[in-house]
């Protein structure tokens, strides 16, 4: 037990040192929402009515570090499917380590990557424009913020690969489910022109919370675009609390039993 | 003393529907090798990854190193190395990384682990391609690494599940060196696999299972007595069957099979490679060519054959319990 913290930071650092081995990870992970934030920022932005003082990039840049920090999920999903079928798992499972070293480890490395992934995207943005002005102590806070979504959510990528067959599968499952939630969402335009059912979709779904909480910790006066009046989208910080706390709840159990049973199948 | 010791094992999988196991015990001696031969879905990983405390069996018991697997596996974990099917080694790192992270994780010092690390790449023939991805690894070099990756920390008791299959001759007899260096060295190993030949060079004592059973036991020479020994074959042109039968028979002293398809002329004999040259000056001076001539070893299927008078069955059993596995 003694060993637990120092453990699980070894597996941390192979997370980091995949950074230095395998540039193309960082690359990857940086492409395509530095193409998303191109795309709207240059080609639908100019016809999204933000309603923000300093233009659609203000409302846009919270979207897309949500979005990006989102979709990491399904690289820690594939990963870790990839650590079973390779047999690594066994691996680890034979070493004298505790049996929550692994998805400790595996998790935090992720969440170092979210930053290291977050910095070029907050260069990203400040290069297009993106000016965030409620001081550094609250935007440093929405990026911790931004990495505590990430950390929960890297518990479900945890638990998904785990219990998924193939890496490649549980890869395009992660997009299938992350995409929708990214898109019906405020993260790229106001929920006012959705359909009525959608609105209320948009409005509870954690991914706007998200950004909502952030335009906030941003400075921005108009948060959520325009909302239908729920209780989400007029309290977004608490409700991205909750739901956070919740999966956590929910998968870091799942997890940790999935990861001590996994060879017992 | 019985390094590893295990008794009565039984598990099943798909809620009882396959019995994986049933009631399979066996023995390893302190620094001796037993191979557990057998054909795929025999139960051999099943067995190993009891052994290694990463399956519970459903009944029985087993120790290794003294310790009981089901309640004292973090002593297991401590004195076995376990190396797969497959190389379970991190493909995104490089093989020094590989080495000082799982040598970190057995908890040695920064300096230890690195120490550690470069003694084995050295030991295993990897340190000119340390540095280099694992992507750019041949079969063989992953295998070497990944069983010095189970090396680390000197392990009391190895287990090695089918070290070998999917290499090529040239990986295998490279693989065959090491496992022998380090039975030299005095650990106590139990390797599983599917060759009879592997288990003949490696082993000091042979466990054959099937169906989760142990079905013979004993040393590779004993166990060939069983099956027979070796088996000479021919093939002739059509016209020379009969003179060829009269020549392997005489060899031989036992009525030859004719195989009419092939125009194979098959018997078993006891002399080996004498057995060869006596056949082929026979048919020498008769004037005949044999168009294929050869000594088979006995393989796992002659056998099972011997033992079970069936053919070794594959089946899909040890894939579904690698697959829920990994």
């Amino acid at each position: 037990m003694k060993y637990a913290i120092s453990d699980a930071w070894v597996i941390t650092k192979r997370q980091l040192l995949l950074l230095i081995r395998v540039p193309e990870v960082l690359i990857f992970s940086t492409i395509q929402p530095v193409m998303f934030v191109i795309l709207f920022r240059y080609v639908f932005g100019g016809s999204i009515t933000s309603g923000q003082p300093g233009g659609y990039v203000q409302f846009l840049m919270p979207g897309i570090f949500v979005q990006t920090v989102a979709f990491t999920l399904a690289g820690t999903a594939s990963g870790v499917a990839e650590d079973m079928k390779k047999g690594l798992i066994d691996r680890y499972q034979s070493l004298p380590i505790s049996r929550s070293v692994f998805v400790i480890g595996k998790t935090l490395g992720d969440s170092a990557l979210n930053i290291v992934v977050l910095l070029v995207m907050g260069l990203a943005g400040f290069i297009v424009g993106w000016r965030p002005h409620s001081g550094f102590l609250k935007v440093m806070l929405a990026f911790v913020f931004l990495l505590a979504f990430g950390y929960a959510l890297s518990w479900i990528g945890i638990f998904v690969g785990l219990t998924a067959k193939d890496a490649r599968v549980v890869q395009n499952v992660g997009f299938l489910v992350t995409f929708p939630l990214t898109f019906l969402s405020n993260a790229f335009a106001p929920t006012t022109g959705m359909p009525k059912a959608l609105q209320y979709f948009a409005e509870w779904n954690p991914v706007s919370t998200m950004v909502a909480a952030c335009r906030q910790l941003f400075g921005l006066t108009n948060k959520f675009g325009v909302t239908a009046g729920t209780y989400p989208s007029t309290h977004p910080l608490i409700m991205s609390l909750v739901y956070m706390v919740l999966v956590m709840a929910v998968f870091v159990p799942l997890s940790v039993r999935s990861y001590a049973n996994s060879a017992k199948k | 003393m019985k390094t590893v010791l295990a008794e009565h094992l039984v598990k099943t999988y798909r809620k009882g529907h396959v019995r994986a196991l049933d009631d399979l015990s066996l023995d390893v001696e302190e620094g001796t090798v037993l191979s557990v031969l057998g054909p795929n879905g025999a139960g051999k990983t099943t067995v190993v990854r009891i052994l290694a405390t990463l399956l519970a069996p459903d009944s029985g018991s087993a120790r290794v190193g003294g310790f009981d697997v089901i309640r004292h596996p973090d002593k297991v974990r401590e004195i076995i190395g376990l190396s797969g099917q497959y190389a379970a080694v991190d493909e995104t790192l490089n093989g020094w990384d590989n080495l000082v992270m799982f040598g970190r994780l057995y908890h040695l010092s920064k300096s230890a682990a690195v120490k550690r690390a470069e003694e084995l790449l050295e030991q295993f023939s990897l340190a000119e391609s340390a540095r280099r991805p694992i992507k750019t690894y041949s079969g063989g070099m992953r295998r070497r690494l990944d069983l010095a990756a189970s090396l680390i920390v000197q392990p009391k008791v190895l287990f090695l599940d089918e070290p070998t299959t999917g290499l090529d001759p040239r990986g295998r007899q490279e693989m065959w060196q090491v496992i022998e260096e380090l039975v030299k060295g005095g650990v106590t190993l139990l390797l599983t696999t599917q060759y009879l030949e592997e288990a003949d060079q490696l082993a000091d004592d042979i466990v054959v299972i099937d169906h989760g059973k142990v079905i013979a036991r004993g040393t590779s020479d004993a166990l060939k007595k069983q099956v027979g020994g070796e088996q000479l074959e021919v093939i002739v042109e059509h016209h020379n069957v009969a003179a060829t039968l009269e020549a392997v028979g005489r060899v031989s002293g036992a009525k030859p099979i004719f195989d009419e398809g092939l125009r194979k002329i098959s018997a078993p004999v006891s002399t080996g490679a004498r057995a060869l040259i006596e056949v082929l000056r026979s048919l020498d001076a008769d004037g005949i060519h044999p168009l294929d001539i050869a000594l088979k070893r006995p393989s796992l299927d002659d056998v099972f054959m011997a033992l079970t008078g069936h053919v070794a069955e594959d089946e899909a059993l040890d894939d579904v319990s690698k697959k829920r596995g990994r």
